[in-house]
């Protein structure tokens, strides 16, 4: 429906633009404000999650802490022997079913200046205990973590997480105490009690944890070592620290730090084990430094988030979709009238003035513009109907311009040579007509046995007027030539005739010639036209001498002198109307007296006809594109 | 707690042992020499070039049937050679003094590291930063041989310490147990990095930055082991270097190789951590500007651990360097 920016596409665009801009706005806020609720909630649950599961592992490892404490007052308050140790160990086991097993290792001869190793170690064995003496060749307890770190240390501590080697592979971690003897009025380090408990509830409680659909939680110990973690494959082979060194992932180190530094709080997490973005959220647990993590997922944290944006969206297209189609509808109220209009419009144009010009009745703007289109095309009426009278009118003085011309042509002789039984004498003539008709003439005579008549005239003014005046002046002419009169006598008696009735004040300017065949005598007249060109036989070519006589047609009794000259054989007179001469090329610059000396220079042994269609070919040549303003006349007379 | 052998580790690594012996007993042709070989410590990088050389069938190019026996806690090295049940050996140049000083007549045919990676670390946040600082405090070491080195850098400086023999330093030194504590460059380091502590957050002191080093893992053998055929020796110092420049050129390959290892003998296995190992092990091999390259035994370190043991007591004289060393791994230079 948009076709090019239509009207529908200008009205469109920006209304859906704007409403797009607004959607998005607040369909940003919604989301960014959802999104900080949603992680607040995710924090708060997480964090009463996080405080409940470490308190529970605080209540089972608590108890097992006591266990060496009370160990140490018993040993402290009787003064035991070996047998009574052993049988306080299996009592503690009895009344401490937690604790897997215990231990009271002593330093280097401390207990029994014969021992250097005496460490009696009870622990389960199926359904019942199992009693073992610590230390050898092979196990040199006062090297082990367990035992040295209390003692360098001075404090109770748990000892890093590990796999009991005997018991099969149960997660194992031992709480020691270092214990104490006055000695000559000092405290003496004098060994350490332990208390083992297998962590297989640990791992229980945290699978309890059930946080959206795949989160989970794990514990790190305090070197960062994996104790609980659903990737089974990392437990206590890698800590999160090589986790994030094999992934080059410093932010997972440095959550690693927070955690081992016992901190709280909800941080972005990257160390999922399929690498899934989410959050995490850290607290420590037990008296170990040990820290819990709980992973939140993204994907399903935001999930609801995800919810709401999938439904906004769908519902902002649709939206947008009805207002698309609202547009659509109102624009077709407006551009289907324009559309019909516009058929109209291009049907007046081929000349269907009869076609109706429908009106919405909307009267809005379109029905104002339907109406002044009914308005145009009924002036457009009027004035072709106008136009179409005009033109026929014109149409038939055109056509009877034309008639006109093609008699007033056909006045002139065309037959050459005019003469064949007069041999040595060469006439010839010639009239290219301007597209309006003019007033140019020409015309020649046997007067008798000898002579020969020729002249050459230009009417003033063009049009009809100087056509009928040119027939008028050529009749007379003939008529008057006919008498045998000399070329003087004949412009008086042509001059006295136009003048006469002369209403409309037309002239004319002629040159009449009379030629002796056999003499080669010329008696000439000249009315006021240009003086014709005398070739000679050396080649020159020179004007007549003039005549001084004044144009026919002005006033009555005039006079007009007569020459004579002689000719000799291959000598000639060229005669022209201002046609020539006064022919223009396209820089407005006239063809010219000189130019047209020059041309004719070349032109001494030219038969009459080249000489006469050279010069037309020149001028025409010279004028170029130029439109020929005047009729273009020339006649040659040789012997 | 216990901390015992596991009998189904053992019986596995025999089970191993013996599998490997009858599989090349089964298709080695006859005039291949059999070797056994035990390196001093349980499979990790620190002895992928072995393990690499056997996996690459360098030892069969070089004329060679080798067992490599699994090292351990349990198989002491300088047994093992004296009781003849391994014939090629890896020791520190200190314990194998030591050894020749017993009157057990041993060869080294390659130095295979020729620089200290046992160094001493202490927190930055202790405010030790020079050697000096270090006295009066508890310093973790471990036992026996590996307390001659730091003993005779504190005596070089003068220092009175508190020595505590332990057998696994890092969490005693992660505890503040001890404030200062003997580690391998390219293992219990990378540990303490890997449990939260930035090297940054740790002052390293390298013996060989302050004059004391002394060359490591050496392969040995007894001499007249040697002397009955010299060339197996030395086509085993051969294969050994050949499989060491290919797991430095191929680490990745090498540690695969070593994670599937010591997953068969179930030992805890971290790809991290071998890798970590096996780059410092190359650093440590690395040509110097002192000389030292991997295969070649310098005679001033020589002298100088030979020197350090007889003012220790540990043995009366330093033995003559040319009969000890065989430098036999040259051809594998050219």
């Amino acid at each position: 429906m948009i076709k090019s920016r239509g009207i529908a596409f200008r009205m469109g665009a920006p209304v859906l633009a704007g409403s797009a801009l607004v959607f998005l706005v607040i369909f940003s806020i919604g989301y960014l404000h959802s999104r900080e609720t949603i992680l607040r909630n995710v924090q708060e649950n997480a964090q009463n999650l996080a405080r409940r599961i470490a308190h529970r592992i605080e209540l089972v490892l608590a108890p097992v802490e006591k266990v060496p404490e009370n160990l140490d007052i018993v040993l402290e308050t009787f003064d035991v022997n070996e047998t009574k140790i052993i049988e306080v160990l299996r009592s503690t086991l009895h009344i401490n079913p937690e604790v897997f097993g215990a231990a009271i290792a002593f330093e280097p001869y401390a207990f029994d200046p014969a021992r250097l190793y005496f460490s009696p170690y009870m622990s389960r064995k199926g359904k019942g205990f199992q009693m073992t003496h610590l230390g050898g060749k092979g196990y040199h307890y006062f090297y082990q973590d367990w035992y040295q770190i209390p003692r360098e240390t001075g404090k109770s501590s748990w000892s890093e997480p590990y796999f009991d080697e005997g018991g099969g592979d149960i997660l194992m971690a031992t709480f020691s105490r270092p214990f104490f003897r006055e000695k000559e009025g000092t405290p003496q380090f004098t060994g350490v009690i332990t208390a083992d408990i297998s962590l297989e509830w640990l791992e229980k409680i945290v699978a309890e944890i059930h946080v959206l659909r795949t989160g989970y939680g794990f514990i790190i110990s305090r070197n960062g070592a994996f104790i609980v973690h659903p990737q089974k494959s990392w437990i206590l082979n890698e800590t999160i620290f090589s986790i994030a060194e094999a992934r080059n992932d410093p932010a997972l180190r440095a959550i690693g730090k927070r955690m081992i530094a016992g901190e709280s709080g909800f941080f972005p997490f990257t160390g999922d084990v399929l690498q899934r973005p989410g959050f995490i959220y850290l607290t420590p647990v037990g008296f170990s430094n040990w820290s819990l993590g709980i992973f939140f997922p993204t994907n399903e944290l935001m999930a609801d988030l995800d919810a709401f944006r999938r439904t906004a969206v769908s519902l902002g297209l649709s939206g947008l979709l009805v207002l698309i189609l609202v547009v659509w509808l109102v624009a077709r109220t407006i551009t289907r009238p324009l559309r019909t209009l516009s058929a109209v419009a291009r049907n007046m144009a081929t000349g269907n003035l009869e076609i109706e010009v429908p009106v919405p009745k909307t009267g809005d703007e379109v029905a104002i513009l339907a109406e002044s289109f009914n308005y145009m095309k009924n002036s457009l009426k009027v004035h072709i109907r106008e136009l179409l009278a005009a033109t026929a009118a014109k149409e038939h003085i055109e056509s009877e311009l034309t008639i006109a011309r093609d008699i007033q042509m056909g006045l002139l002789p065309k037959t050459f040579p005019p003469f064949p039984d007069l041999p040595g004498f060469d006439l010839y003539a010639l009239l290219k007509p301007a597209r309006e008709v003019g007033g140019d003439l020409y015309d020649f005579c046997r007067i008798d046995e000898d002579r020969v008549c020729f002249f050459l005239g230009d009417v003033s003014g063009k049009g009809v007027p100087a056509a009928l005046f040119m027939a008028v002046t050529m009749t007379l002419i003939k008529m008057t030539a006919a008498k045998g009169l000399s070329p003087d006598r004949i412009l008086r008696e042509v001059n006295g005739q136009l003048s006469r009735d002369n209403a409309a004040g037309m002239f004319v300017t002629l040159f009449c010639g009379i030629v002796n065949i056999r003499t080669r005598e010329l008696w000439y007249a000249n009315g006021g036209h240009n003086q014709p060109v005398l070739l000679r036989k050396s080649g020159e070519a020179i004007f007549l001498e003039g005549t001084d006589g004044i144009l026919l047609g002005a006033m009555e009794d005039i006079d007009y002198a007569m020459k004579r000259i002689v000719l000799d054989a291959g000598e000639g007179l060229f005669l022209y109307s201002d046609g020539v001469t006064e022919a223009m090329d396209e820089q407005e610059r006239l063809y010219s007296d000189e130019r047209l000396l020059e041309a004719l220079k070349a032109m001494g042994q030219m038969s009459s006809a080249e000489v006469v269609e050279s010069v037309a070919h020149d001028v025409i040549s010279f004028a170029g594109t130029a439109p020929q303003a005047d009729d273009i006349t020339v006649m040659m007379v040789r012997f | 707690m216990i901390r015992t052998r596991r009998p189904l580790l053992r019986l596995l690594l025999l089970v191993w042992v013996l599998l490997s012996c009858s599989r090349a007993l089964a298709v080695e042709p006859p005039g291949l020499k059999k070797i056994s070989f035990l390196p001093q410590w349980l499979p990790q990088a620190q002895f992928a070039g072995y393990y690499m050389a056997q996996h690459k069938g360098y030892y069969r190019a070089h004329g060679i049937e080798l067992t490599i026996i699994q090292g351990g806690p349990s198989r002491s090295p300088t047994e093992y050679l004296k009781e003849k049940k391994a014939d090629i050996v890896t020791l520190w140049l200190s314990s194998a003094l030591q050894l020749t000083a017993q009157g057990v007549d041993v060869v080294n045919v390659g130095q295979i590291m020729p620089r200290s990676a046992l160094m001493l670390v202490a927190k930055t946040s202790s405010g030790i930063k020079t050697p000096a600082d270090m006295n009066g405090k508890k310093i973790a070491l471990w036992p026996a041989d590996f307390q001659i080195q730091p003993k005779a850098f504190f005596d070089k400086f003068d220092l009175t310490v508190q020595i505590v023999t332990t057998e696994s330093p890092v969490n005693l030194f992660l505890r503040d147990g001890v404030q200062v504590s003997s580690l391998m460059w390219y293992n219990e380091y990378h540990t303490l990095i890997n449990s939260g502590l930035d090297p940054q957050e740790m002052q390293l002191f390298s013996f060989d930055d302050y004059g004391l080093n002394f060359p490591e893992d050496g392969l040995y053998l007894l001499r007249e082991t040697f002397e009955k055929d010299r060339e197996a020796a030395c086509a085993f110092a051969a294969a050994s270097m050949e499989g060491w420049h290919y797991a430095f050129a191929h680490p990745e390959e090498a540690v695969d190789l070593m994670v599937s290892i010591m997953e068969a003998a179930h030992i805890p296995a971290n790809r991290v951590h071998q890798r970590w190992m096996l780059d410092r092990i190359r650093d440590l091999t690395m040509p110097d500007a002192k000389g030292h390259q991997m295969g070649d035994l310098q005679v001033e370190d020589y002298q100088r651990v030979g020197d350090v043991l007889v003012a220790n007591g540990l043995i009366k004289s330093v033995p003559p360097f040319a009969s000890f060393f065989e430098k036999c791994t040259q051809h594998d230079q050219k």
